[in-house]
């Protein structure tokens, strides 16, 4: 069963970096450029969200700090927007400790308010201020337009974000993350330090979400901060995926993120600007019936089949 | 000093409409213990069926709340009986799942009400939208003044409801101890669903007392799921009065940043303050009166 795991994982990694090889439509890329995209967001919320358990509503605050770190360093110094990809990261990582030490002060859904308020500050901040060039938005050149490009860097980056979030999750510190999210006080009674768990935590979390932002920046190459730091769009948007994907797993936001992209570009044409209305109904469907996600459940399910074979081969010994 | 009586003037006005969207949201939160964020689409969905009944049936907004609060009191109670409420006995990983789900309840009647009329922005253009009247040099627009007096009279109304009779007594009974409550003898599920239909039912009075007001888009309900909270956090959790006045300060702080500060500063007021209250006075102004 392990060597078989292994199989596969290294079959989908090479399925991945020979993908674009083999599909050389741009549309599709395209799809699959957006995927990683959202995949990445997914997963550094899984990380405070899912593993944590601090579900936040403000992720497009880090998303949209990352995009514009990008964008600010081409509009007013002219430097090439690559190298937000570099400094967006960093950006989110910066504002995203006077926001945990807001943030964190609160625990439960009075947290998950906080982090919506913070996140639509953040907003009305980049519309009204000049520096950021206001509601007008930033547009740039992008000197490289070959989706192959994209389809790399994406894929690199998500690999990374996976990796280090897998990381992460498996070393102490994720043991101390996940009995934070089981019962906050018990942890303390245990000597852990919650609080700073739970920022070491929203750093990555923060990092990752930029480094979208920064890539989506690049690859868009139009960003105003209705569109960045959207409420709907992004925060919300960044936990449905990890909902339905699966909360608290490795693949899950990037399984989330392909149907949340893939459901939207079905139904583009049939219901217009209404295509998340499927999404939707499949994340209202997910939380009632299957509450920890797709891949979550399919853990669970394959765990209860492992369970019963177990059971018939202990019968059979007796 | 005319400009800013006229200014504290509007914010009271408007605050009250806000005020009777949050108490919806505030008799929410005291039974459930969630932060239902769906609230703001409900506020919408209100909206647009007083808008269908105004274009279509030529239904004056003031008179087409009454249809818009039965029709949202029932969309209220389904949605808590077939899709919130099962979720109680749902295990799973994150403990707020409810609220998650609301977020979904949200997109869906969002996206649906998309479907049906476009992202355009709409509005209603009655007789008396554009009328002021004028006190002293100060002009109030006449579609706030009756907005702001028949919210006051909802507010008393539910204020009447919740301490005089059985129903409102036993709503009470289950915010305060839900298990105390059952063993009392309170139907505790018959009493939530009736509590969530009764917030929709609020919230869409709310939202067809601004549609003169306002212009309408199916995303304008984030708008009012952001002032419902603030206004809820402002007055403390589960608190009629507290919510009525949160909805007033909301509105007054709102108005002043509009005035003094900029029209785009004016929504980062509110959250400014929340975020202060939230973390310095975490059980609102309710918890002012209690120490005093």
């Amino acid at each position: 069963m392990k060597n078989f795991n292994l199989a596969l994982k290294i079959l989908l990694v090479v399925i991945a970096v020979i993908l674009p090889l083999v599909i050389k439509a741009p549309y599709q890329l395209h799809i699959i450029i957006l995927i990683f995209i959202w995949a990445i967001i997914g997963t550094s919320w899984n990380l405070l969200g899912g593993y944590t358990g601090q579900v936040s509503f403000g992720h497009a605050a880090f998303f949209g700090v990352g995009a514009y770190a990008a964008g600010l360093l081409q509009f007013h110094l002219g430097v090439s927007p690559w190298w937000g990809m570099l400094l967006g990261p960093f950006a989110a990582m910066v504002i995203s400790l006077p926001i945990g030490l807001i943030a964190f002060r609160l625990r439960g859904p009075y947290f998950a308010l906080a982090m919506l308020a913070l996140g639509e500050i953040f907003r009305l901040l980049f519309i009204n201020l000049a520096f950021t060039n206001g509601a007008k938005g930033i547009l740039i050149m992008p000197e490289i337009t070959s989706k192959m490009f994209y389809y790399y860097v994406g894929l690199s980056a998500l690999a990374l974000t996976i990796g280090i979030t897998y990381l992460i999750v498996h070393s102490k510190i994720g043991f101390y993350l996940v009995s934070i999210r089981e019962d906050q006080d018990a942890a303390t009674s245990l000597g852990i330090p919650t609080t700073l768990y739970k920022n070491l935590a929203l750093l990555p979390s923060a990092f990752f979400t930029g480094l979208a932002g920064a890539l989506y920046m690049n690859y868009v190459a139009f960003i105003d901060p209705n569109i960045v730091f959207n409420l709907s769009n992004i925060s919300v948007m960044a936990i449905m995926v990890v909902m339905l994907g699966g909360v608290a797993t490795t693949w899950g936001p990037t399984v989330g993120a392909a149907i949340y992209i893939i459901l939207g570009e079905v139904f583009r044409t049939t219901l217009g600007s209404a295509n998340v209305l499927v999404f939707g109904v499949l994340v209202c469907l997910i939380i009632l019936f299957l509450p920890n996600g797709i891949v979550g459940e399919l853990d669970m399910l394959r765990g209860f089949l492992a369970r019963k074979k177990e059971g018939a081969a202990g019968g059979v010994k007796i | 000093m005319e400009l800013f009586g006229q200014t504290v003037i509007c914010g009271v006005l408007l605050g009250g409409m806000y005020a009777l969207i949050a108490i919806g949201m505030t008799l929410i939160m005291g039974v459930m213990k969630i932060v239902n964020l769906a609230h703001g689409a409900l506020v919408m969905v209100g909206m647009y069926v007083t808008y269908v009944c105004f274009t279509e049936f030529g239904i004056d907004p003031y008179i087409g709340m009454f249809i818009a609060m039965p029709v949202l009191f029932l969309i209220g109670c389904l949605i808590q009986k077939y899709m919130i409420n099962r979720l109680v006995e749902v295990d799973s990983i994150l403990p707020e799942n409810q609220v998650l789900l609301t977020v979904g309840i949200m997109l869906v009647l969002t996206e649906v009400m998309r479907l049906g009329f476009k992202s355009d922005y709409r509005s209603v253009v009655t007789g008396y939208s554009s009328n002021t009247v004028f006190i002293g040099g100060m002009s109030i627009s006449i579609a706030m003044f009756i907005g702001f007096f028949i919210a006051m009279g909802f507010t008393l109304l539910l204020h009447l409801f919740l301490s005089k009779t059985d129903i409102g007594k036993s709503i009470r009974a289950v915010a305060q101890d839900r298990d105390a409550a059952v063993y009392m003898g309170v139907n505790s599920s018959k009493i939530t669903m009736l509590t969530f239909g009764i917030g929709a039912a609020l919230a869409a009075a709310g939202g067809s007392l601004l549609l003169p007001l306002f212009y309408l888009w199916p995303d304008i309900g984030h708008l009012f799921t952001a002032k419902s909270f603030i206004i809820t956090i402002l007055g403390g959790m589960g608190s009629t009065l507290g919510a009525a006045i949160g909805g007033i300060v909301l509105g007054i702080a709102e108005s002043l940043g509009a005035t003094y500060i900029s029209m785009g500063y004016k929504d980062l007021v509110g959250l400014v303050i929340f975020l202060l209250v939230l973390l310095f006075l975490p059980g609102g102004f309710r918890s002012l009166v209690r120490r005093s």
